[in-house]
């Protein structure tokens, strides 16, 4: 496959994913805004066939992604040559998150696993298999972020994250031709607002309970 | 007013493709400001001949910026700290006295040293040839204002033209990739109506050319723009993606 066709692939996979996330951090937030109401959307998500396609799609998404980052990583260091630059200097302008999008891509999927341990393991596995859950959804949450450590692994996650997507959301744009002067500019603007929103909005629970489990 | 320097150079020297290069290091004094990089750069070979040495070896040709041939990585940079210059426009006032100076190849798996700071560039030939041309019947010649190029255009391929093939896009990118090269390679004729005919086979043969002779795959980040001595902007990047897409979607 072309070079270009191989970051067609992690545009698409990449901003698809981008969207997934928007819908969970604006579902996640009613943790914290209403319990009640996050319960109704975990209940209404629950294990319907639906919410299953969606699962296995997001799956597919990041084994995708995932697949094709690490051999366009591998590419780029044979193709680098096998001599290293004695000194090398970082140009301004060139963003620290885009010459490690591996490695917080590793930091990413690192804890999506984890993630899934925490949650999907108990909640929608649970459901799929047909047993009773233990808790409500939003128990699940504050269950887990009562451990600080967890509170304080999660944020370091929503971080290396956004660093991710501040350079993945526009370099996506760009893979997929959006051409000119002017827009790249504007493009690089809106993703960082675009993913700080989303990654803020993910931020904001395990910080919530960090602050609140502090003061009780 | 004629001041002088003194400078360590850290020189890579390789007698070979496939010889095994190392850095020496030589004490150079009495370097004048008002020289270029290069003629600092002869001085330093004429005291190496003087101490019957091997000069250095180095690519150059016009000296002026505008033939693309020299090539020096310089203190981490391709053609050194200044902005939008070739290393030949470099000046030696830029550098102050007791300065180290760590002087580099390129490097990239696209370009392999033949010796010294000299890399085989004929990797972007090769890539030219695959389609980075306008097919033309010779015959008389047409009148050059028959057909209307609006003005925005021919700014941008006239920018993407600026591009004189030095490699430092390359040299730069944590990739490899020779993206920058290619785009404005693309943009320049793509842009103008008698480029425009032939651009979905060119973008597609030019892009499979670059793959096969194993450039990197461009993720972005920018660094070719930053180092270019022409100011290429990636937004020829974009360019060539959505020429190479639509080519791809056409077939
Ligand atoms: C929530 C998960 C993730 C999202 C939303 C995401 C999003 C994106 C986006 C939008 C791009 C830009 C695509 C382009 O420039 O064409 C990208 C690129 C990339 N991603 Fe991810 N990604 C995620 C997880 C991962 C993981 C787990 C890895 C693997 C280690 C990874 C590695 C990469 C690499 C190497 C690139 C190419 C660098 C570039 O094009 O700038 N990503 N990602
Ligand atoms: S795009 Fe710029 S850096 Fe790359 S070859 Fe052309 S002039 Fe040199
Ligand atoms: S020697 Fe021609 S551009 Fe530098």
């Amino acid at each position: 496959m072309s070079s270009i066709g191989k970051k067609t692939i992690q545009s698409i996979t990449g901003g698809a994913l981008i969207l997934f996330l928007t819908f969970h951090a604006l579902m996640n937030i009613f943790v914290i805004i209403s319990p009640e109401a996050y319960d109704a959307i975990c209940e209404f998500l629950g294990a319907n066939w639906y919410a299953l396609v969606g699962t296995v799609g997001l799956a597919a998404l990041v084994v995708l992604h995932f697949i094709f980052a690490i051999v366009l990583t591998v590419q780029n260091y044979i193709a680098r040559g096998s001599e290293r630059y004695a000194v090398s200097a970082r140009p301004k302008g060139v963003e620290w998150s885009s010459r490690n999008m591996f490695v917080l891509g590793l930091v990413v999927i690192g804890f999506v696993v984890l993630h899934l341990l925490n949650f999907w393991y108990k909640m929608q596995l649970q459901e799929i298999l047909g047993n009773e859950l233990e808790m409500s959804g939003a128990e699940f949450v504050q269950d887990l972020f009562s451990h600080p450590v967890y509170c304080i692994l999660y944020m370091i996650w929503l971080v290396a994250l956004w660093f991710h997507l501040q350079h993945g959301m526009w370099s996506a744009f760009h893979t997929l031709g959006w051409n000119n002067n002017k827009w790249i500019p504007r493009l690089k603007c809106i993703s960082n607002i675009y993913t700080g929103i989303v990654c803020a909005l993910f931020f904001c629970i395990p910080l919530y309970y960090l602050i609140i489990n502090l003061i009780a | 007013m004629d001041k002088t320097i003194n400078v360590t150079l850290k020189v890579w020297r390789q007698r070979g493709p496939k010889a095994k290069g190392a850095f020496e290091t030589y004490k150079l004094n009495g370097v004048s400001t008002d020289s270029s990089f290069l003629e600092m750069m002869d001085q330093l070979n004429e005291q190496l001949i003087s101490e019957r040495k091997e000069p250095v070896v180095f690519d150059h040709d016009c000296r002026e910026g505008i033939c693309g041939m020299c090539s020096l990585y310089i203190n981490g940079h391709p053609h050194g700290p200044d902005e939008d210059i070739t290393t030949c426009q470099l000046h030696m006032r830029k550098f102050k006295d007791g300065d180290t100076i760590t002087i580099e190849p390129w490097r990239s798996h696209g370009f392999p040293v033949i010796r010294d700071l000299m890399v085989d560039r004929s990797a972007f030939d090769k890539i030219i040839q695959a389609g980075g041309y306008v097919s033309v019947n010779t015959g008389g010649a047409p009148d050059a204002n028959a057909i209307p190029i609006s003005k925005e255009k021919a700014d941008l391929a006239m920018d993407a033209a600026s591009c004189i093939g030095c490699g430092a896009c390359v040299a730069a990118c944590k990739n490899g990739s020779a993206m920058l090269f290619v785009s404005a390679k693309v943009s320049q004729l793509a842009l103008l109506p008698q480029g425009k005919v032939e651009a979905a086979r060119r973008a597609k043969a030019m892009v499979a050319k670059m793959d096969e002779l194993g450039f990197g795959n461009c993720t972005n980040t920018g660094a070719c723009e930053a180092e270019c001595p022409k100011n290429v902007s990636i937004s020829n990047i974009a360019r060539l993606n959505r020429e190479f897409l639509c080519a791809k979607l056409k077939d």
